[in-house]
């Protein structure tokens, strides 16, 4: 044997017999029980009463128009988008302030994550809706909004937002999401922050960098990238989370879902329908991180 | 010129600093000369870096009185990005900025503190680079270079804020024995060209040919000033002797 031998060749990834019966196994398992199901339910599948409530056909104009299912699909893709930029924003706040010198801004962040993580969801969100939105939001004048006035009138508010009759409503219930979410964003910043190296910190300090230009051009763009993987996790629990929203009346997919399966008594098409929605909704999020986080990892070794 | 270009460039008169309890510096009287090379010594825990870290204020001295180039530099003061534009600093761990090119590295200080225009720092950054020998290595990520070379653009990045003053904290400790010279090289030929220079290090070559003074520290008090000759060949104290005997032992 020389120096110039070929290493030998890598094992290739693939399947073997055993993984197919593997598979043939989970499939015979699956089938069985479906089998048993249809024989002890006698279920009658009737899709098409789920799927009309997904898009119908317009009596006056005879065109394909979004329905419920639909219509709470995208009140969910635009809670989650809201939810996702309002979110990230108070986490990098309060993240920040979890590792600042100044004890009060400390106390505060850590009793924001304290006092919502060690509440369950749904105990929030009914003490936030009954206590804080319908105090507060008349005291802004934010129940009742001019909905004719042509800041709200407008094609881009119905795109972004939704039905400005439902306004208030909405922005109650993405307020609350993203306050819920954000506590645990601030846990993932602040141990972004601290996994950036001392020494970082003293190099920008020493050129003399503000702190400002310190956290801006060395400490965030660092910790970003190390915390994109547990950031991505986050936000897709947000927009599953979003669900909970449906329990104050936010009429997203999770609430029309439940108004459908109720009028048609179709429980079992309407949430294998949804659940479907919502994977492929999570699912595209999940493939956009994993993009950001390839390019990310790019600039940084290599 | 006005009456600070006389004084000395850093004067440290009476300075303490504790870590709690523990007395990390003590009454530390020192004064730094324009174009004057000042080596640091002594064992670790010594408080070498300690003090010249209080120099651009990465570390908080508690008592004492600190003047870089006629300024008064005080704990928590205001405007410490003003004194810091004229102090350089290199470290041992190079720190290096891991998320930006080289040149980026270098850019960032001047845009940023000196309010200097990209194009205009870019330039000032590449002749840094050929100064320190690393040009073309310009758009290589800090990741992808040896430690004597991240070293090198370490003191270019300093050298880019155009600093008064220039501080090593033992520069070629963490690296590999091949590398350390090209580093040292760097710094001499930076001494040769006039720069004031304060260096913690314990390359005795290095503070035999450059040095005008070694400082030579032990337990967070200067113990013993000297000629870089004076120092080696014959100690005055106890301590250094017996630094020097460990340090020749190996």
């Amino acid at each position: 044997m020389t120096r110039r031998t070929p290493p030998p060749a890598a094992p290739r990834r693939r399947l073997t017999a055993v993984d197919w019966m593997l598979f043939l196994l989970v499939a015979a398992a699956l089938g069985y029980v479906v089998w048993r199901v249809n024989a002890v339910l006698v279920y009658n599948w009737e899709w098409h009463r789920v799927l009309r409530f997904v898009v119908r056909i317009d009596a006056e104009t005879g065109q394909w128009v979004a329905n419920l299912l639909l219509q709470g699909l995208f009140t969910t893709i635009r809670l989650a988008f809201w939810g996702t930029i309002l979110a990230a924003i108070i986490g990098l706040i309060m993240g920040y302030w979890r590792t600042c010198d100044s004890l009060a801004l400390r106390i505060i962040s850590r009793t924001y994550v304290e006092l919502i993580r060690n509440i369950p969801p749904l105990i929030f969100i009914f003490i936030f809706y009954f206590f804080i939105a319908s105090q507060a939001f008349p005291a802004l004048g934010l129940n009742n909004i001019n909905t004719s006035s042509p800041w709200v009138d407008n094609a881009f508010f119905r795109f972004a937002f939704g039905d400005p009759r439902l306004f208030s409503n909405f922005l109650t219930g993405l307020i609350c999401l993203a306050l819920f979410e954000a506590a645990y964003i601030t846990e993932i910043v602040r141990a972004g922050i601290q996994s950036i190296k001392k020494g970082q910190w003293e190099a920008g300090r020493a050129i003399g960098l503000s702190r400002f230009n310190l956290l801006r051009d060395i400490i965030f763009p660092q910790a970003v990238r190390k915390i994109l993987p547990p950031l991505a996790g986050q936000f897709i629990t947000l927009i599953k989370d979003s669900a909970i929203i449906s329990l104050i009346s936010v009429q997203e997919l999770t609430f029309l879902a439940t108004e459908v399966a109720a009028s048609t008594t179709k429980v079992f098409e309407t949430w294998i329908l949804v659940g479907a929605m919502y994977f492929v909704l999570c699912y595209f999020f999940a493939f956009v991180f994993a993009r950001l986080e390839i390019r990310a990892g790019r600039s940084h070794h290599r | 010129m006005t009456e600070t270009s006389d004084r000395p460039l850093v004067e440290i008169s009476g300075l303490c600093k504790w870590y709690n309890d523990f007395s990390a510096l003590y009454d530390i009287n020192m004064n730094v000369a324009r174009g004057e090379k000042v080596v640091i010594c002594g064992p670790s825990g010594s408080g070498k870096s300690t003090l010249i870290r209080c120099i651009n204020q990465l570390e908080e001295h508690q008592k004492g009185t600190l003047f870089v180039d006629g300024k008064e530099v005080r704990p928590g003061m205001k405007g410490i990005e003003q004194i810091r534009r004229d102090v350089g600093m290199v470290f041992q761990s190079f720190n290096l900025f891991p998320h930006m090119t080289v040149l980026d590295n270098l850019v960032l200080g001047p845009v940023r503190n000196r309010g200097m225009s990209r194009t205009k720092a870019r330039e000032l950054a590449m002749g840094y680079l050929e100064k320190v020998r690393i040009a073309e290595q310009a758009a290589k990520y800090p990741p992808q270079l040896s430690g004597g070379q991240q070293q090198r653009v370490a003191i270019a990045r300093a050298l880019c804020m155009q600093p008064k003053i220039m501080l090593f904290d033992e520069p070629t400790s963490a690296l590999d024995p091949e590398m350390i010279a090209g580093v040292l090289d760097v710094m001499e030929s930076l001494a040769r060209d006039g720069m004031t220079m304060i260096v913690v290090t314990h390359e005795m070559g290095f503070a035999r040919r450059v040095a005008d003074r070694v400082v030579f520290m032990d337990e967070g008090e200067i113990v013993e000033v000297a000629t870089p000759e004076e120092f080696f060949t014959t100690p005055k104290t106890d301590r250094a002797a017996q630094f020097l005997s460990q340090l020749l032992a190996h």
